[in-house]
């Protein structure tokens, strides 16, 4: 096997399905979690610290058999803004989807506001974005907005 | 206009027409506060924190209307000291009930809340977020007192960084062309994110830490309450409490249809010389509150 071959088997094509290319090192679990790939059933390649000519280093998920609609691909967006979503269909790259940043968040972040009811009681959280760079988003409970963005635990 | 059904949690949820709808409705009620419209509603009055002068006003708008009341005043006597939660609280109040008005001191509380219930919602306060009924009642006073609610000078007096009315009365009369006067302490002044409102209106607005300098061309002058419990350091609340304290001599060379207003309760900020002026008209705005509580409930109920 050659270099070339060996290099090339980390990140070994799919038939069909997506690539998640360009996701942060730090962000690639959480990237899997909000996608609902940890717990899809058919094959998922994870490949972490891989070198990128744009970013230093990243990561990059494959997923066999896996397409994603725009607004999935949107709830990554605060954790992986500059992915790329690369649609591999008979091993040939059919479209590349970017991510944009969505008008509506839930689940994923937490209100910084210890006084809203969504740290008091367990519910979803929503956020509307009122800006988009910089990012500042409003809780749809307590209103309050901020530009400081925390992930749920 | 149908406001049938259509929950109040917080001031933007309405449009300028429909607050308008609500304060045409109020004037109605003034003129005939007592009709049993509501006579087969029961009204759910439920106040997670204790707020005597809104929970009484909307318990005597209700009675008026001849809806029973039912609820608490006091969280202590409830199943929320037994651990139940805000959501089993509110699916409960629903099958009661034709209608919930709530307060709560956790911010968001009302618009979860009006999410579980099946009930229409009002929110009568929570936490530092919004208390829109205190705000529809401000815009009622402001018409009532100026004929109009378009292109007037309001003067926004004391704490404007942590005070909710003052918040929610900017935004609401950013609808009508005001021009705001800011007077506070530098360590109070009126948040980027509420300015930003006036901004976006294309509004104008001055800031001042001298009151005196604006009385003159003030239409109507909100004074609030400088709240101690928004402060962490005693010494910092020490140093601006008394920062404006508003007495009858100020008045002189006021305009005669000026009017103060003041959500109450009041500390200090108006000397009890100025009740009895002509400009006084914070007690009569608390009164106006029946009213617009009144058209609130009877245009969410459908009977108006």
């Amino acid at each position: 096997m050659t270099k070339q071959n060996k290099k090339e088997l980390v990140v070994s094509a799919i038939e069909n399905g997506t690539v998640i290319d360009h996701i942060p090192v730090d962000t690639v679990l959480m990237v899997l979690s909000i996608l609902g790939l940890d717990k899809y059933e058919d094959e998922v390649l994870i490949g972490n610290n891989l070198d990128s000519k744009k970013y230093g280093k990243k990561g990059i998920i494959k997923a066999r058999n896996k397409f994603f609609e725009q607004k999935d691909i949107n709830k990554i967006a605060l954790v992986a803004p500059n992915a790329t979503l690369i649609v591999i269909r008979d091993y040939e790259v059919v479209e590349k989807k970017f991510v944009e940043i969505p008008n509506k968040i839930e689940k994923i972040l937490k209100c910084i506001n210890p006084n809203c009811i969504t740290n008091k009681e367990i519910i979803d959280t929503k956020f509307k974005v009122v800006d988009e760079k910089p990012l500042k988003i409003q809780c749809v409970y307590c209103e309050k907005t901020m530009t400081n963005i925390r992930f749920s635990e | 206009m149908n406001l049938k059904g259509k929950n109040l949690i917080s001031i933007s949820d309405y449009t300028k027409e429909e607050y308008l709808e609500i304060l045409r409705l109020a004037e109605e009620f003034e003129q005939n506060p007592k009709q049993e419209i509501l006579k087969d509603k029961v009204v759910a009055s439920i106040f997670f924190e204790p707020s005597t002068r809104t929970r009484l006003s909307f318990e005597s708008a209700a009675s008026m209307l001849g809806a029973k009341v039912i609820g608490f005043a006091n969280p202590s006597a409830t199943s929320q000291s037994k651990g139940e939660s805000l959501h089993d609280t509110i699916k409960m109040m629903s099958s009661y009930v034709d209608i919930i008005v709530m307060r709560h001191s956790i911010e968001g509380a009302a618009r979860y809340a009006a999410e579980v219930a099946t009930v229409p919602f009002i929110n009568a306060g929570d936490g530092a977020n919004q208390h829109p009924t205190q705000c529809m009642l401000d815009l009622y006073s402001i018409l009532k007192t100026q004929g109009t609610l378009e292109n007037l000078n309001i003067t926004l007096v004391g704490d404007l960084k942590y005070g909710r009315t003052v918040h929610s009365l900017v935004q609401a009369m950013c609808n009508f062309n005001a021009t705001f006067h800011l007077v506070s302490p530098t360590e109070l002044k009126l948040p980027s994110s509420v300015k930003m409102h006036i901004k976006e209106a294309n509004l104008k607005y001055e800031q001042y830490t001298n009151l005196e300098d604006v009385i003159p061309f003030s239409d109507i002058i909100y004074m609030t309450r400088i709240q101690r419990e928004r402060f962490s350091d005693p010494l910092e609340y020490e140093k601006v409490k008394d920062s404006y304290i508003l007495d009858a001599a100020m008045l002189r060379g006021c305009k005669e249809t000026m009017r103060i207003l003041h959500p109450l309760p009041r500390v200090n900020e108006i000397a009890t010389d100025v009740d009895t002026t002509p400009y006084a008209y914070y007690f009569q705005q608390a009164r106006n509150g029946v009213y617009v509580r009144q058209a609130l409930m009877a245009a969410i109920l459908g009977v108006k």
